[in-house]
């Protein structure tokens, strides 16, 4: 039972900045904007929750600070492709390499300092249930932030009327324009709202997953993340269990070798990946379902006729 | 995407080093190429460190710029090229990867001198250095087994490389030297440097029984867990004590600094040839972080293993020692050959793990 709970906590510790950072950029596709700079965004969010954890001591203002420099610097992605209509997979590239070089500048007087680590917190009554309340409720800020996000953007999406604009202009921005929706102005803080995402979860990378800033520290889980919004279709709760699914693999392939099992670890790192691809075989086979789901306008540039 | 982004790096280090080293020409420039970055925590930083203290010592003579994040492969024979060019006396080239580079460059400048650290390709102006990491995993692998209350250590690994499962073999012989029934798990984590990653390993080895850690992965991110989870951890490659000051037993660090200024002396003195140097515990390319958290009488233990590895009197791989399959490996007293060692591709009997292949 404690090796089950404790397994389990690892898997969540894990998926979480997966979650964080695919719900931000589920929002971004969906306004028909794809932002491929994930892993930069992720990496420049780390090293200044990391920094400024350090410098005042505090976590939370680390998380913050996470969350600041993520939706700041997706700004200088949103001016390039939505202002200046540079390519979106380029410049979502060249971000992904930028943030990778500024991170190890601002970090370099950080190597090595002992991180601090935020703590959970126990929410009175409920972390007392057996099983379900080491697990859902004894959880740090980031896990919490995650859920909420989740049922967050699945009601705006799919509830509110800005959420309904919001798709519209990623299904058919010419016409969502015709209706008098402020394309650009969506767009942008749809690609802000991404960018905070990821902010967020590479703070969880620096503050709760291995508390100490290293060159490079986010390790691919940006590019996890991008893959997760397609496993999801584009779907907020398909990408909860998504998330949770890469988690569970990862962790899962550790404990397979640690048991012996005999499976090649390299077979096992590679399944996410798989499964990313027989999800996209399924969903693509299904002609209607992927045309219901995918923003039609997805990386195509808008420009107003004025 | 990552090799881009290192390339983006290393040229823009290319510009930026020879900038600050074009001035004081009359120094002999003895110049270092790095594979990662020099705060990397592990590995590149043990260089850099050395590369320090040689400056220190001789920096009225020579000068020692260097360049980091320099990716293996096609971009390194280009760095190496350039620091050829700009006259270099010395190049020391300090990852595995960078092995075919410097054999290429050294052919074409035949009057520039190389050293390539953990190769085994040597030329007339191409020498090899290596440390017998082997022998601190041998000692670490007998606190282990005096330390652990379950009897079981966990090894983080990176890739099954002659040089991982060296070690691998090592931190068994150690342990079963004290405790004939010592287990070991291992999780093979296929990355040098993702500290998630290897945290999630120490995570699961924990979860399984595991109450002493040790990796052969450069970052701190396992010795976080063993200090958060209260277990007891080695480092690897640096003194690790700030990641766990109650967990860390002792560190296997790399110190190249010796290594370094005797190479220099012997440049500057007109003495230096081609070699494939392979020193370790007693020449002080290799030193064991001072032994804490353990009682005295481990200490002592460790301490006297460690006399006797530096003395000569012993050999971690001294048979009799059988494969793990059963097979002979080593008859009674028998000592293994280096070469055997430096491509070491089997695990010796006790190892519970399977090697991937």
């Amino acid at each position: 039972m404690t090796m089950t709970i404790a397994i389990l906590l690892t898997v969540i510790t894990a998926a979480t900045p997966l979650v964080i950072a695919a719900i931000g950029e589920l929002v971004t596709e969906r306004s028909g904007v794809i932002n491929l700079g994930v892993e930069g965004m992720m990496i420049v969010g780390a090293v200044c929750a990391f920094a400024a954890a350090q410098m005042s001591g505090s976590p939370y203002v680390g998380a913050l600070a996470g969350v600041v420099a993520g939706a700041g610097y997706s700004l200088l992605f949103g001016f390039l492709t939505l202002t200046l209509v540079a390519n979106q997979v380029a410049t979502g590239l060249a971000l992904t390499i930028l943030g990778l070089g500024i991170s190890a500048m601002i970090g370099e007087n950080f190597v090595g300092a002992p991180g601090i680590k935020m703590q959970p917190i126990a929410i009175p009554g409920l972390s007392q249930i057996p099983f379900l309340g080491p697990l859902l409720f004894r959880q740090d800020l980031f896990f919490y932030l995650s859920m909420a996000l989740i049922i967050g953007v699945n009601w705006f999406l799919f509830k509110s009327r800005s959420g309904l604009k919001l798709r519209a202009i990623g299904d058919n921005h010419a016409s969502a324009h015709a209706l008098g929706i402020h394309v650009l102005r969506t767009r942008y803080l749809a690609v802000l709202f991404g960018g905070a995402c990821c902010g967020l979860a590479g703070a969880q990378l620096s503050l709760v997953y291995t508390p100490q800033w290293v060159e490079n520290m986010s390790a691919g889980r940006g590019w996890i993340a991008l893959a997760l919004v397609v496993f999801a279709s584009w779907r907020p709760w398909r990408l909860l269990a998504g998330g949770y699914l890469f988690g569970a693999v990862t962790i899962g392939q550790m404990h397979a070798q640690a048991l012996g099992l005999g499976i090649p670890s390299q077979l096992l790192s590679a399944m996410p990946y798989v499964a990313t691809i027989v999800v996209l075989i399924a969903i693509s086979h299904n002609r209607r379902t992927t045309l219901i789901n995918t923003p039609a306008s997805l990386g195509k540039p808008f420009v107003p006729e004025r | 995407m990552k090799k881009l982004a290192l390339a983006l790096a290393a040229s823009a280090a290319t510009l930026f080093s020879f900038a600050v080293s074009a001035e004081a020409a009359d120094k002999t420039k003895v110049c270092f190429i790095y594979v990662g970055s020099k705060t990397d925590g592990g590995w590149t930083q043990a260089h850099e460190l050395g590369r320090q203290q040689l400056e220190k010592e001789l920096g009225d003579k020579i000068e020692a710029p260097f360049l980091e994040s320099v990716p293996e492969g096609p971009d390194a024979e280009r760095a190496i090229e350039r620091m050829a060019r700009s006259g270099c006396a010395l190049i020391f080239t300090t990852s595995f990867g960078f092995m075919d580079p410097t054999i290429k460059v050294a052919e074409k400048f035949p009057d520039v001198k190389f050293e390539h650290a953990t190769g085994f390709k040597t030329a007339a102006n191409v020498g090899t250095y290596n440390s017998r990491f082997y022998e601190g995993r041998y000692i670490i692998g007998q606190i282990a087994a005096k330390m652990s209350k379950t009897g079981t250590a966990g090894y983080i690994a990176s890739f099954p490389i002659p040089e991982v499962v060296m070690g691998i073999n090592a931190f068994e012989q150690g342990a079963k030297s004290v405790n004939k029934d010592f287990k070991m798990k291992v999780i093979w984590v296929n990355t040098w440097f993702d500290a998630g990653k290897e945290a999630d390993a120490a995570k699961a080895l924990i979860d399984q029984g595991v109450d002493i850690l040790t990796q052969h992965t450069d970052t701190t991110g396992p010795m976080q867990v063993a200090q958060e989870r209260g277990i007891k951890a080695f480092g690897q490659a640096s003194d690790m004590i700030s990641a766990g000051p109650t967990a860390q037993l002792t560190a296997i660090e790399d110190t190249w600094g010796a290594y370094y200024i005797k190479r220099v002396n012997a440049l500057l003195a007109g003495t230096w040839k081609a070699e494939q140097s392979w020193d370790g515990l007693k020449d002080g390319i290799l030193t064991m972080a001072p032994y804490t958290n353990m009682p005295d009488d481990v200490k002592a233990m460790a301490e006297d293993t460690q006399r006797k590895i530096e003395s000569g009197e012993l050999h971690p791989f001294t048979g009799p020692i059988n494969k793990q399959d059963g097979s002979v490996w080593l008859k009674e007293g028998e000592v293994s050959e280096d070469a055997t060692l430096l491509g070491m591709n089997f695990y010796i009997e006790g190892v519970d793990d399977k090697l991937p292949q």
